[in-house]
């Protein structure tokens, strides 16, 4: 067991460390969660650009892409160095963190070539459409359809929770080409421009009054046979990528989020009464020990990572632990503090109290998490299902008929 | 970085589980319940070199940190074995921080000829500025035993784990120790049983006992105290492993509505939650084996956090464990009584997981005032 750095990223550290140093006079004022406003988007674009010069982005790109060629744990150093700093890292998490690895996995060459350079920079931020409103957990039974036609594909359909959509130049969709096969076999990927023809962006107001997520619209949009990445329908393959460098890309970001149990302890301190009183010094024991094991967690994935070991479902099992540490911890500070917790300024932890409730769906629903996990790693039996290898087209009216 | 066992480490659990898969352990567990004496397993234990593992090599022993301790401790809970480490390993620990004690008497220890047993003391806090010792009733904690400067000692420490028996006592006062033999003038300890047939405790009383002073630092003896908290809870994941893997296999087997009952989520989920809690606990003794070795700053925290959530862990697994069988979990007819019985009074021990998440506040709040 041991935190040490090996030689070559301790020369890394110095790297990164010093561009920063020497940088960050250049870095947008505010932190990570800062994208609202078209001058705050411009500022963190050109801040992803100036890291991605600096080599300070796409760490685990291979380098023919522009980016790094390294691994997991120098991801890791960059992150740290980051926080380190105080600076905010890079703007389009998604596009870097999971569409660009899903197009180097499965896209042309012409695609990396055209894509991923404006990615890395910046230039070009990305959004990832998969979650519909009737499926998110059971992501397969999506029902945008793209139909083949004379003119290309023709895109129809919704999306929903769709992060930066707002200023994205092109988005990742998952979208069905053939529903009369099992739902599984009949879907494709394909790039699309957001600025296309058809295409409509409608931010979605969450309990905290922010937008941070978008419905997306498609009214007949057009795309070329060049906008299909990977085979059709085979998009499900497609999204398995994606979805496995969504789970590496919040396991590398730890506590990216600002919840850490030092932030909740000084809020705590503050309080004289509270801070010595043992019912408050308990409950506050728990989250802490849990914020405490999700760092460890963090670091086994990571070393796990380092040997070449895929990540499992048992990683999402962090993210069930994440959300009720930090809904614990809002409870906590407001049966503590008052009404004065609840407010939305930087002493108040509103947006976290707000935030949480949906967070818990985020990613997959906790009962599905549980249900992989179960399954996947317990080796329990799955429940009993209707969809098996029946026609997509043909759900609709056995769902109606198990409910009759 | 780097948080995995390595192959040393995955070899000493391997062969602890060797050792100890020669005796019926649980079978046992159950038959101490009906008073039969349960299997001495301290030969086995000196065979495997367990006695020694904290002591330096130059004093006989193994020269092994922390972790290693804990993952034979693993191995003891997964099948409720009694063999009285909890009590002989944090003494040695002690033991080996002093200069000028009697070579002999370290071998015999190391090599298990003799036996001792710790009598802890939990280390002051930002709210309680005394050491302090478990009470024989209720929750007001009286101080720890007095030393004075020639090694005599005076006070009560109950529920001490695997006094009965020992040959000397490393007892904690108010930061200092002294090593007293057993047998002298002023020592008594009255055996205790409850409710854990498997756990040897003992209510030791002191009364102008002479000792020897053990010179060594304050922060040794909490760290101690903090070792004692992380076998103990190393115990309990074992145990939560255990009593998942048994819960696993009639999940799969027993059918209820032409399904297994594994295949229901209801059940399925509270499984999962056993993996949940128990996960958290593996990564927290990680985190305990690396700040015992290498971050003695954070000791305390990483052990109370371990003890917390381990706790936790088998809390959850035994009742899980219980449910998941229906009726006859909650018999004899089954074993998940005795795991049952193992969360309840390992839970109360030390200081109780209670203080546990006392202390990671008050580490926490520690860490973050001097960051401030």
């Amino acid at each position: 067991m041991d935190l040490n750095d090996t030689p070559e990223l301790a020369e890394y550290r110095v790297k990164v460390r010093g561009w920063l140093e020497a940088h960050k006079h250049e870095a947008p004022e505010g932190g990570a969660s800062q994208t609202e406003g078209v001058a705050a988007v411009a500022a963190r674009r050109a801040w992803q650009g100036r890291l991605t010069e600096g080599g300070l982005n796409g760490v685990t790109w291979p380098a023919e892409y522009g980016g790094q060629g390294l691994g997991p744990l120098h991801q890791v150093v960059l992150n740290q160095e980051i926080g380190r700093a105080g600076v905010p890292g890079i703007l389009d998490i998604i596009g870097v963190g999971m569409l660009g690895p899903t197009i180097i996995a499965h896209g042309s060459e012409e695609q990396k070539h055209r894509y991923l350079g404006a990615m890395l920079t910046g230039e070009e931020v990305w959004c990832q459409m998969f979650s519909e409103p009737a499926a998110g957990s059971d992501l397969a039974g999506i029902q945008t359809r793209a139909r083949s036609t004379d003119a290309g594909w023709v895109l129809n359909g919704q999306k929903v929770w769709t992060t930066n959509a707002q200023f994205s130049a092109f988005g990742l969709i998952l979208a069905r080409t053939n529903p009369d096969v099992p739902k599984h076999k009949g879907l494709s990927m394909f790039i699309v421009p957001m600025d296309a023809e058809g295409v409509s962006v409608r931010p979605l107001r969450q309990i905290s009054g922010d937008a941070h997520f978008n419905e997306v619209f498609f009214d007949d949009v057009v795309l070329d046979e060049e906008a299909i990445v990977g085979p059709v329908d085979g998009g499900w393959g497609v999204a398995l990528t994606t979805l496995l460098y969504e789970r590496v890309t919040i396991g590398l970001g730890g506590e990216g989020f600002g919840w850490r149990s030092d932030r909740f302890a000084a809020a705590l301190m503050r309080d004289e009464t509270a801070a010595t009183d043992h019912e408050v010094r308990h409950r506050f024991g728990e989250i802490a020990a849990d914020f405490l094991a999700l760092r460890f967690t963090g670091y086994r994935m990571l070393s796990a990572l380092n040997r070449g070991q895929i990540p499992g479902p048992e990683g999402g099992l962090a993210k069930v632990t994440t959300i009720k540490a930090a809904i614990d911890a809002g409870d906590l500070l407001a049966d503590t503090l008052g009404p004065d917790a609840l407010s939305d300024d930087d002493d108040g932890f509103g947006k976290l109290i707000s935030d949480l409730p949906g967070l818990k769906s985020a990613g997959g629903t906790e009962e599905i998490l549980r249900n992989m996990v179960g399954e996947r790693v317990l080796g329990l039996p799955p429940e009993p299902r209707l969809d098996k290898g029946v026609p997509f087209s043909q759900l609709k009216a056995l769902e109606k008929e198990a409910v009759k | 970085m780097n948080f995995a066992l390595s192959e040393e480490q995955e070899f000493l659990k391997e062969a602890a589980r060797g050792t100890l898969s020669r005796v019926p352990t649980v079978a046992a567990a159950r038959d101490a319940l009906e008073g039969e004496p349960l299997p001495d397993l301290w030969p086995a234990a000196r065979e495997a070199g367990w006695p020694g593992l904290l002591l330096a090599e130059e004093r006989g022993g193994a020269g092994l940190s922390v972790m290693e301790a804990m993952l034979v401790f693993e191995e003891l809970g997964r099948v409720l074995a009694s063999v009285p480490l909890l009590g002989h390993l944090p003494a040695t620990f002690v033991l080996d921080a002093a200069e000028g004690l009697d070579a002999d008497l370290l071998s015999a220890l190391a090599d298990g000829e003799r036996r001792a047993a710790f009598v802890p003391a939990r280390p002051p806090s930002d709210i309680e500025p005394r050491w302090t010792v478990d009470a024989l009733l209720g929750s007001a904690r009286p101080e720890a035993p007095e030393i004075a400067e020639d090694g005599t000692v005076t006070g009560t420490v109950a529920w001490v784990p695997d006094a009965p028996g020992a040959d000397v006592l490393v007892v904690v006062g108010r930061g200092r120790a002294v090593l007293v033999e057993t047998n002298a003038a002023g020592v008594s300890i009255e055996p205790v049983t409850r409710y854990d047939a498997t756990r040897s405790l003992g209510h030791v009383r002191l009364d102008g006992a002479a000792g020897t002073l053990v010179d060594v630092p304050e922060v040794k003896l909490a760290s101690a105290f903090y070792l004692a908290w992380t076998l103990l809870a190393a115990e309990s994941l074992g145990a939560t492993d255990r009593a998942l893997e048994i819960s696993l296999e009639y999940a799969r087997e027993r059918f209820t509505f032409g399904r297994a009952i594994g295949s229901y989520q209801a059940v399925k989920h509270m499984l999962v939650e056993i993996l949940r809690l128990g996960e958290n606990a593996r990564s927290l003794m990680y985190y305990a084996g690396f700040a015992g070795k290498d971050a003695p700053d954070e000791f305390p925290l990483a052990a109370a956090a371990f003890r917390l959530s381990a706790g936790k862990a088998l809390e959850h697994a035994s009742r899980t464990q219980i449910s998941v069988h229906g009726g006859i979990g909650a018999t004899f007819e089954h074993d998940a009584p005795l795991y049952f019985r193992r969360s309840q009074l390992s839970r109360r021990l030390l200081a109780g997981t209670a203080d546990a998440a006392d202390r990671v506040a008050a580490e926490t709040f520690r860490t973050a005032a001097a960051a401030a």
